[in-house]
């Protein structure tokens, strides 16, 4: 597939927009997007440091970081428990979680971490989520998790949702399946690339001090997003689970 | 690439953004506004309405982004070229 290097302005040394272009991996046939690879190393590296150090040592009233991490993980239980319900959260807030803490990190270490000091040959470092491969990978996990969920808990009965209210909807219902993860990766991906390509042609225009207030929209919305996925990924595993014939108030 | 399908891709990129962002536009203003209607008719609900409605906005928002990734697919990794 040829790119078209539409966007390949370098007028200022300061401000540079590459789209499309990757460093490449080349693992036996297989091509590896290597820069998606590092930043996401970076980030989980970060996030296994942080809780690491946040529980080594716990106190019975805590400070610093441990209040943060306590903080962060109240925060992930009330998105788990809203959706998800009482009884069946706990099974499911490992896999919400780390959605969350992942997407969240990622979005933030593009706009706040200075990637793009590190030189590296092809393609330019950037959030992992900007990078269509890994929200796509996330929300084929998704995926899998809400029909095991389903198989889990009422076998081959969890396909009596496809035809529950009518069989007349049941290519809908099908068809469902197969928009739920391509909305929820185009939606993350779309997000991200489009906030890092807003900062990138703002900075390329004028690079000191204007881009700043677009730059805390994308810190402000890459947030959301990471609680969007969260949320819609414990929302579709509570649907599995509970089907669509069996309302009840939680 | 063929002059003809550069034209043709960066109209249709333009029209997917254009057009993928008035529905979304009605619609966050609509619900926008219902929020402002709804705080001001129960300011002690304030905290919950305001987060219903950035998710909502957020659920909205991702309609215009779509059409955004058929335009960036369009400009970047054109099938067609």
């Amino acid at each position: 597939m040829k790119m078209l290097s539409l966007l390949h302005f370098d007028v200022l040394p300061l401000a540079k927009l590459e789209v499309g272009h990757h460093f490449y991996w080349h693992l036996g046939g297989l091509k590896l997007h290597g820069q998606v690879f590092l930043t996401s190393w970076v980030v989980i590296g970060l996030l296994l440091v942080a809780s690491l150090l946040a529980t080594r040592n716990p106190q019975r009233v805590p400070q610093g970081l441990q209040n943060l991490m306590e903080y962060v993980f109240e925060f992930i239980r009330d998105i788990a428990k809203a959706q998800l319900g009482e009884k069946e959260y706990r099974a499911w807030l490992p896999f919400v979680g780390t959605l969350f803490l992942f997407i969240f990190v990622s979005n933030w270490s593009g706009a706040l971490l200075p990637w793009r000091v590190i030189e590296i040959p092809g393609g330019e470092l950037a959030a992992p989520t900007g990078d269509i491969n890994t929200t796509v990978a996330l929300a084929l996990l998704t995926s899998l998790a809400y029909f095991y969920a389903g198989f889990k808990k009422r076998g081959l009965g969890y396909f009596a949702k496809y035809v529950e209210p009518t069989p007349i909807l049941l290519p809908i219902a099908i068809l469902e399946d197969f928009t739920k993860p391509l909305s929820l990766s185009f939606r993350l991906f779309g997000n991200i690339l489009a906030d890092e390509l807003v900062v990138a042609v703002l900075v390329l225009l004028v690079p000191l001090f204007i881009p700043l207030p677009v730059m805390m929209l994308g810190l402000f919305t890459s947030a959301i997003q990471a609680l969007v996925f969260a949320t819609l990924a414990a929302a579709y595993i509570h649907e599995a689970l509970e089907g669509h014939g069996e309302e009840e108030a939680h | 690439m063929d002059p003809l399908v550069a034209a043709a891709s960066v109209i249709g990129a333009g029209l997917a953004v254009g057009l993928g962002a008035i529905g979304p536009g009605v619609g966050q203003g609509t619900a926008s506004g219902q929020a402002v209607a709804g705080i001001a008719r129960q300011p002690e609900a304030e905290g919950k309405i305001r987060a219903t409605l950035l998710l909502t906005l957020a659920f909205m928002e991702s309609l215009t982004i779509y059409g955004l990734v058929i335009a960036l697919v369009l400009l970047f990794a054109n099938p067609f070229a």
